[in-house]
Order: C-alpha cells, then structure tokens, then sequence
C-alpha cells in the first residue's frame, strides 16, 4: 500500500519518467495498432513484433552496449526485412498469407533465441538486460532509452494524426484510394514502418514475445464502445496508457519482475470487460435487453388473453383463474406467475384471492396489441397475398414490435378495418 | 457484333487481364461513346468486375492498354469516379454514412489538407439525391443492402466525376431503390455525363441502357443496346461454348504459360 501511494503520487522524478514513457509507448503502439486491427492483419502485427528480436543481437554484437539508438536501428531492420518477405513470399509463391507469417515468424524469433543465447554465453560486457528485451521491462526507460524512445512514440503519433484521413480511407476500401489517385503503396509503406516502429519502441516495456497484444488489444477493446473512429482512437491510446502504467507500477514494486505479461494481463482484462459491458455491444447488457424484450412479450400476451376473455364474455371487469388463461396459449408454469407477478405490479392487473382481473390500464394495452395482431393479419392478407390460415404466427410475433408511429400507418393504409381475416372484430379505442 | 466508335470516351486497346498466370480477359478490344448509359452484361465469373477493375488500374495489365477521355488514366483520375461491388467493403468498420459519403471529396481535397465547409455541403447533397439524408449520421453497419448501395452512390456523386464504373449498383436491393439508381443514372446521363454499369438483370437490360456489352472471358458484343441483346449473342455469351477458353486458361495457371511472348 504504502509503496502504491509513493508510485502514484508521482514524487519521485525516476517514477515521472518510467510512467511518461510507458504511456507513450503503450498509447502509440495503440494508435497504430487500431489501423491494423481495421485493416485485420493482426497477425501480420505478430510477426512482425517477434522478428525485431535478430536485429536487437546483431546491433548489440555490433555495439557491444545497449546503445538505444543502435538497439533501434537493428530492431528496424530485422523487422523491415521480415514484412518485405512476407511480402514477397505472398506474391510469389502459392504459399497463403496465414502460412508464410507462421513461417516468418518462427523463423526470425527462432534465430533470434539462438542469437540471445550465444550472447548470454559469451560473457560480453553490459549483455545484462538484453533478455529483458524478451518480456519486457518497464523500469528500464530511463536515461538516453526514455528520449529517444518517446520522441519516436511522439513522431508515430504525429504522422497518424497527420495521416487520419488517407489511413482511414485505405483501411476502409484500400481499392477505392487507389482509384481517386491517392498513392497506396506508399501510405500504406508508411503504415507498415509505423507498425515496426511501434513495436521497436514498445519491446522495451512490454517485450517482443506479447507486443502484438499491445497492438491489437487495445482496439479491439475500444470497439466495443463506440462506432466512430476518432473516439476508437482515443479509448484505444487511453486503455493502452492504463496497462503502461500499471506496468511501470509492477516494475517499481517488484524490480525482478518483467513487466509484458502483467501489462497484457491489464489490456486484457480491459478487452474482456468491454465484451461483458461495453453499452449496447458488451454481452451484458445484450441479454439484458433480451430479456426485457422477451417480458414484454410475456405480459403483453397474457393481458391480450385478458382482453379476448372479456371480449368473449362482453365483460371486461370477469375475474379469471390463471389456470383459465393456459387455454388461449401455453405458457410454462413460471413464466406464468411471473409474468401475473410482474403485471400486478405494473398496475395492470389486480388479484383478489386466487382471482385476477384486468385494469383499465390493463385493457387498453391488451386492446392495443390485439388490434396490432389483427390489423397485421389484414395487411398480411391484402398486402402480401397471404392466405388467412397463415396469418395468425406471423402477426403472433410482429405485434410486440410495431411502434406507434407504424400503428398509425397501418391504420391509414389499411383505412382502420372492422375486421380480421378470421371475422374477429378490431378493437379500437 | 463488336461496334467501336469516334472519339470514345473509354478505350481498351487489345486487353488480356490474368490473375496468378489464368487469364480472365482476353485481347479486349473496347471503345465507348460519350454520355451513354452502358451495361456491361456476362454470367457470374464473366470478367466484368475485372474488367472495370482493369480500367480503373486496379488489377495489373498483361497486355493492351487503357485511355480515358483520351488520354493516360492518370492524368484523368479526378474526372472519373468507382462505384465497387457493395461486398468488397466491411461495413462493420467504424463510420458514420457521412464518414462515407465525404470520402468522395478525398481526390478533390488531396492529401494531407482537411477536408472544407463545402465539402460538407456536396456531400450532404448528394445523399440528399439518394433520398439518405435522414441517414447522415447514421452507422454504416445499421443500413440495409439497398441503403449501403445508396450510400456508396452519394459518395461517387461527391466525386462529381464525368465518367462512372459502378460495379453491379442493383444486385440486392429493393425495388425501390434500383428505381431510384436507374432514375439518377438517366439523369446523369442526360447531363452528359458517361455511366458504366455492371448489370445482372437482362430483362430490364434494353429499358436501363442505350448501350450495351456483352462479356465471358472475351469480348462477344458491344452496341446499341436494342441491337446487342438478341438472342444469338445471348446465346453466345451465356451458353456453354466457352468451356474451352477456360481450359485453356486453367492450363495456362497450371504450366505458368506467359500470356504474351516477349
Ligand atoms: N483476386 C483474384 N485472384 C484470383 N482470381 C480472381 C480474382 N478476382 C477474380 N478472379 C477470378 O477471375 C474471374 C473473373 O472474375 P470477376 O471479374 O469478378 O467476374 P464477374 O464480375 O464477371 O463475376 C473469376 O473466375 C474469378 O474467380
Ligand atoms: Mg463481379
């Protein structure tokens, strides 16, 4: 507790910059990656992230230190040369692009291991903190590492800004860019640097084995919340920042620690709630709205049985059994009491002893919904040329969804008939 | 019957189009009058979508070559405007219908500049010309077939554009809607503006367009519309005879078979 308090009351300069950079990072590699999440090439992201980890050996073979500007260089390459192959592999040989990724991808993150492994045995000086390269640690941004790595997080994020709108047209319809004259190839050669830069930065804090989770994570959350892709952006860059933090938090805790699976175990549990609970995509409020619909249906049945009841008793004000109400549709014992529960509470039905009785309220909207169910029959009939017999299921389930602006137009269209194709008349108000 | 004209607006010169070593087009030798509304015609695999495609510069050439207005396609890209098939696109993808529609003004506008006032407003009428104005804000992915189609209309109208490629504008949508397309197509047609359409329908093919071609894998007829729909070149376009030219083509992908000696 005591040391949560230190690390976010931001006191400490070291902490200042291991968080600056950590969102930087997190938040570009976000922004980026939201363009390759829409573009669906998330795996190509994978790829990628893994074969920068050759070019880190070799420019630390080069440079014997950890030289960031190096460390870049190396990482830039590998993972440039990776993409151009995959490329190439692609449009050249009839192997398919999930393939050659897989093929890219173990190939180059193989040959990396096999370099780090050969580095760690050399006994070469200031090797330490190479293999942190591998998962990720956050507490190393300090110094040379934070400047040069957060001025590329900042240029990424400038050129995206400046960019919005041609890498916004060509993850929509890449084909329709290229038809207006917009130079494809090399925005989307932009992109694809964008994307090696991204990852090249964001290995220091996350690490190359979970960095396409940096990508792709935090769009995909961030889908859930809105439909409009600047906002897209935003919350991606947002929770991607939050998972930084935290990262750089587990580093100030636990220095041991590497900090890439607690940061993806952050941006993800951010995705999973936004599955559960994001408004109107998240599951959660789905099946709540599912279930809302399905009691409206329940109880808008049950007072239309109200409603014919009286209808064919010419009383209105008849106290019913429930048991009498299974006659006109099946309903499963609890969904019956239920639905009579939750009616009585509406204050459209009333119970005296085991007796229930319709409201007025009660009847007018159990009215409703029977004129629905027969005005749709008659327009079923007159409009679709729909035998009779077949009218009654169809008109069974539109009659709950018909909004009174449709009610009013089928009224009209129809010129508020007396009666339906089964000669039932229609209640009107 | 193959009828070439003066002063085309559209020539393809001895066309071959292959996809991995299997042509798909072959030796196209096509030319279009100015301001007509032309439906290009074939069965399913006909190369009709390829064709457009290849005019557009969206496929590579394996041989021949296209002008536009007369001139390199390049230098004419603002004047021409692409409709592509409704499914070529994920309409799951974040933006609003008006997202969409100024899109059309991205070649106007250019890169890196902000899109203007007045963008806003073309493009704002142009839904309005396909009766979606009501949709503006509206997410792409809540429209129907025929309201998706309507809006990829408005963005090629936001083009404002004087030759038109529309990739199959009327496969599913409602009546009404492909009532409303073939109403503005008149129109713009009327205002000489050229209009291309990709089209499945042959029975409302002679109503819809003043010129007609006819497309399997080569070129079997391109004319007035009344004079190419008949039932021999019918017959020649949809009937079974071409099997050999797909063969051909399937060997061709087999062996690797350059299409042209050079
Ligand atoms: N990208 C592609 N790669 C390989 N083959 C393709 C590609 N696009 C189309 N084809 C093939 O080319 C032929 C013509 O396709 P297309 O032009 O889409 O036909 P149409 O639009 O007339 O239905 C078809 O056999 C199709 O399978
Ligand atoms: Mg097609």
């Amino acid at each position: 507790m005591d040391n949560f308090v230190t690390f976010f009351s931001f006191q400490d300069p070291n902490i200042r910059y291991v968080v600056f950079g950590s969102v930087l990072l997190a938040s570009s590699a976000a922004i980026v990656g939201t363009f390759i999440f829409l573009k669906k090439k998330a795996l190509v992201g994978d790829a990628v992230a893994h074969s920068v980890l050759p070019g880190i050996c070799v420019a630390f073979l080069i440079a014997e230190t950890k030289n960031p500007f190096i460390l870049v260089l190396g990482a830039f390459v590998s993972g440039w040369i990776s993409l151009v192959l995959l490329d190439y592999i692609v449009a050249k040989s009839k192997i398919k692009e999930d393939t050659a990724i897989g093929l890219i991808l173990s190939v180059f993150f193989g040959l990396g291991i096999l370099m780090l492994t050969i580095i760690q045995h050399s006994g070469m000086a200031g090797q330490s903190g190479l293999d942190s390269f591998l998962f990720g640690k956050a507490a190393a941004l300090v110094g040379n590492d934070l400047v040069v790595f957060s001025s590329i997080s900042i240029l990424i994020m400038a050129v995206v800004f400046i960019l919005f709108k041609e890498l916004r047209l060509i993850a929509f319809d890449t084909n329709f860019a290229v038809a207006i004259g917009f130079p494809v190839r090399s925005i989307e050669l932009v992109l694809t640097t964008l994307t090696v830069l991204a990852v090249v930065v964001g290995i220091q804090a996350v690490g190359v084995v979970l960095m396409a989770a940096m990508l792709i994570t935090p769009a995909a959350a961030a889908r859930f919340w809105t439909d409009k892709l600047p906002v897209m952006l935003l919350l991606a860059a947002i929770f991607g920042a939050i998972s930084g933090v935290f990262g750089a938090y587990i580093s100030y805790v636990a220095p041991a620690m590497p900090t890439g699976p607690w940061i993806v175990m952050v941006i993800s549990f951010i995705a999973i709630s936004s599955f559960f609970f994001a408004p109107t995509k998240g599951i959660v409020i789905k099946s709540l709205l599912q279930r809302r619909f399905r009691m409206k249906i329940l109880e808008e049945n049950i007072l239309k049985i109200f409603f014919r009841i009286g209808e064919e008793n010419k009383d209105f004000k008849k106290h019913i059994q429930a048991k009498e109400l299974q006659k006109y549709k099946h309903f499963s014992e609890g969904d019956l009491k239920r639905g009579l529960r939750r009616l009585r509470r509406q204050g459209f039905i009333e119970k005296t002893g085991s007796l229930y009785q319709q409201t007025i309220a009660g009847n007018n909207k159990g009215k409703r919904v029977v004129k629905l169910h027969r005005l749709w029959e008659v327009y079923l009939m007159q409009y679709l040329r729909i035998a009779p017999d077949h009218v009654h299921e169809d008109a069974e389930s539109i009659e709950h969804i018909i909004t009174p602006e449709i009610e009013k137009e089928l009224e009209e269209k129809l010129n508020f008939p007396q009666h339906d194709p089964h000669q039932s008349q229609i209640p009107y108000q | 019957m193959i009828r070439q004209v003066n002063d085309p607006v559209l020539e393809l010169h001895d066309l071959t189009v292959t996809y991995n070593k299997k042509p798909v087009l072959w030796g196209v030798d096509l030319s279009l009058p100015k301001g007509a509304l032309v439906g290009i015609m074939g069965p399913n695999g006909a190369g009709k979508s390829t064709l457009i495609k290849a005019a557009m510069g969206l496929v590579p050439l394996s041989s021949g070559f296209v002008k536009i207005f007369d001139q390199e396609l390049d230098a004419v890209r603002k004047k021409i405007s692409y409709v592509p098939q409704r499914e070529s696109v994920d309409w799951d993808f974040p933006a609003s219908v008006m997202d969409v529609v100024l899109m059309g003004r991205y070649g106007k506008v250019g890169m890196f500049k902000g899109l203007r006032k007045a963008d806003r407003e073309i493009a704002h009428d142009c839904l309005k010309k396909v009766s979606m104005e009501n949709f503006a804000q509206r997410q792409i992915s809540q429209l129907s077939g025929g309201q998706q189609q309507r809006v990829f209309l408005a963005r090629a109208l936001a083009q404002e554009a004087d030759l038109y490629f529309m990739d199959e504008p009327f496969a599913g949508v409602d009546a009404a809607t492909e009532r409303a397309i073939i109403t503005l197509l008149k129109e713009m047609s009327a205002q000489g503006k050229t209009v291309i359409v990709v089209h499945h329908d042959l029975q409302s093919a002679t109503r819809y367009f003043d010129w007609a071609v006819l497309l399997n894998l080569r070129l079997v007829a391109s004319g007035p519309a009344e004079e190419v729909i008949t039932t021999p070149l019918l017959q020649e376009t949809y009937g079974g005879k071409l099997t050999l030219l797909s063969e051909v083509g399937n060997l061709m992908q087999k062996e690797q078979y350059p299409t042209r000696e050079n």
